[in-house]
């Protein structure tokens, strides 16, 4: 573990590359992206006091702010920076390492859950098939849902990529482990 | 099949929310395809896009061979993809752009795909549903088959996040001036009414609607004021999730509000498939939240 702005770029590198994690650098504090901020507006979200945090390696500062996660990625700023920086692909990339260390919140975990149940962050009940047959579909589309070894595909990527781990996915009862004790990990 | 026959297959990418939650969103964009000859193939075994402001944040590694896994199915059948969700639009083509950007990436994306006998190759196109009206069927095309003109009927366009963000993947042009929603609802004779922070997110997005659902329906109440305040009938848009935000979300923040908002909300092919001739039902939209008022259908 180096420090926060070297594992952004480091682990952000390896999907966006590292040229575009290192624009955080460039940063100069100037506010565009706060000014313009749809959640700013609404909550206590700063993209540019994220920004600096970062580059001040506040790391479990950044970690615990529940504000980290009102960000809706609506790619405002990152379209207006006038230095370049890729912020909303930054700040997702703070969030998976916010994540990777435990900060994630439970409705966020169940997100996964839904996911590995049926392939689906939002799966159909019987309630929607009728839905569909209303507008004169088939009850049921041909999916992750619909097809158990199309799911399974689904599930072996997120086995392989320690995903299951990542969100404490108890394989036995399909659901959270301890979701009882609540809160996070 | 009609004089407008286009003679041309898509491979529909239907993700989450439009199936399992607003299959009239479906329902519509299928007829109207249909209807300009235009033939829309399943996507057997597709899954979650999955959700680019969500597992995105959460785990790239986990997003992008999932999204990988969805292009792969498209490239089986040798045919490009459309979309009716921004969210869909925003992960299978973001993934599509790293994945040719990065050869590393796709090989290590590969290998996961690899363990049950797929594939992520390169050989699809992803496509949103609206650009295939505007650029594909065409505005003429559309003009001539208007038969319900929405004259008196005042829009407020609301174009979501991920179909015009970033504009270096998305390649619509300038994010702040956008032009093909407007476009759209012009062709059936109604209004585009200009309203406060038309561009703004509907709140939903990234994750947020799930960390704190109240402070997420805040954004669109303010949204759905703005264009109440501009004098607009309804808010026509071209994403799935923004629909859920936007209609369900009215039901959400008359309870955590104490409002009394019943603002109708149009997924663009719905709004279209009345202008076409299409009934309220076969639009899906007699099945959500918001009720269209006579205006719109008549």
């Amino acid at each position: 573990m180096g420090t926060l702005y070297e594992d952004i770029v480091a682990y952000g590198g390896e999907v966006f590359g590292e040229e575009h994690m290192e624009t955080l650098r460039e940063c100069v504090q100037c506010g565009k992206c706060t000014g313009g901020c749809p959640s700013g507006r609404n909550t206590a979200l700063r993209t540019r006091k994220l920004f600096q945090m970062a580059l001040l390696d506040l790391r479990e500062e950044i970690f615990n702010a529940p504000e980290l996660w009102f960000c809706s990625t609506c790619f405002t700023c990152y379209e207006r920076c006038p230095k370049g920086v890729k912020t909303t692909d930054i700040i997702r990339i703070i969030r998976n390492l916010a994540a990777k260390e435990g900060h994630m919140s439970v409705p966020h975990r169940m997100i996964g859950v839904y996911v590995l149940k049926t392939g689906h962050a939002v799966p159909i009940g019987p309630d929607q098939m009728k839905l569909r047959e209303a507008v004169g579909l088939e009850s049921q589309p041909p999916t992750t849902q619909k097809y158990k070894e199309q799911l399974e595909q689904v599930q072996k990527i997120f086995r392989t990529t320690n995903y299951d781990a990542m969100i404490d996915f108890d394989w036995d009862t399909m659901n959270l482990r301890g979701m009882e004790k609540g809160g996070k990990k | 099949m009609t004089d407008g026959d286009l003679g041309l297959t898509y491979a529909y990418f239907l993700g989450c929310i439009t199936p399992n939650r607003y299959p009239g969103i479906e329902a519509a964009t299928k007829r109207i395809f249909k209807e300009f000859g235009i033939e829309t193939k399943e996507m057997v075994g597709a899954s979650c896009c999955p959700a680019p402001g969500v597992f995105g944040s959460f785990d790239m590694h986990t997003w992008l061979p999932v999204a990988a896994r969805n292009l792969s199915i498209a490239e089986e059948m040798e045919l490009e993809i459309y979309v009716t969700c921004n969210g869909c639009y925003g992960s299978l083509q973001e993934a599509d752009h790293l994945l040719k950007e990065h050869p590393k990436l796709k090989e290590r994306t590969n290998k996961v795909l690899n363990e049950f006998g797929r594939e992520y190759k390169g050989t699809t196109k992803v496509n949103h549903s609206i650009v295939i009206l505007h650029d594909v069927i065409g505005l003429d095309k559309l003009k001539e088959r208007i038969t319900k003109p929405m004259n008196d009927v005042n829009v407020a366009v609301h174009y979501g996040c991920h179909f015009l963000k970033p504009r270096e993947v998305r390649g619509h042009g300038s994010s702040e001036t956008p032009y093909i929603l407007e476009d759209l609802v012009k062709v059936t004779g109604a209004k585009e009414v200009e309203y406060k922070d038309k561009l703004m997110c509907c709140g939903a997005g990234g994750g947020n609607r799930t960390a704190d659902t109240v402070q997420s329906l805040e954004w669109t109440r303010q949204k759905l004021v703005n264009a109440l305040m501009a004098g607009c009938d309804c808010m026509v848009h071209p994403c799935a999730f923004c629909h859920l935000q936007l209609d369900r979300g009215q039901a959400e923040m008359n309870k955590a509000f104490g409002t009394n908002f019943n603002f109708p909300i149009l997924f663009a092919t719905q709004f279209l498939g009345l202008a076409l001739g299409l009934s309220e039902k076969e639009c899906g939209l007699d099945i959500q939240t918001t009720t269209m008022p006579e205006k719109l259908l008549k």
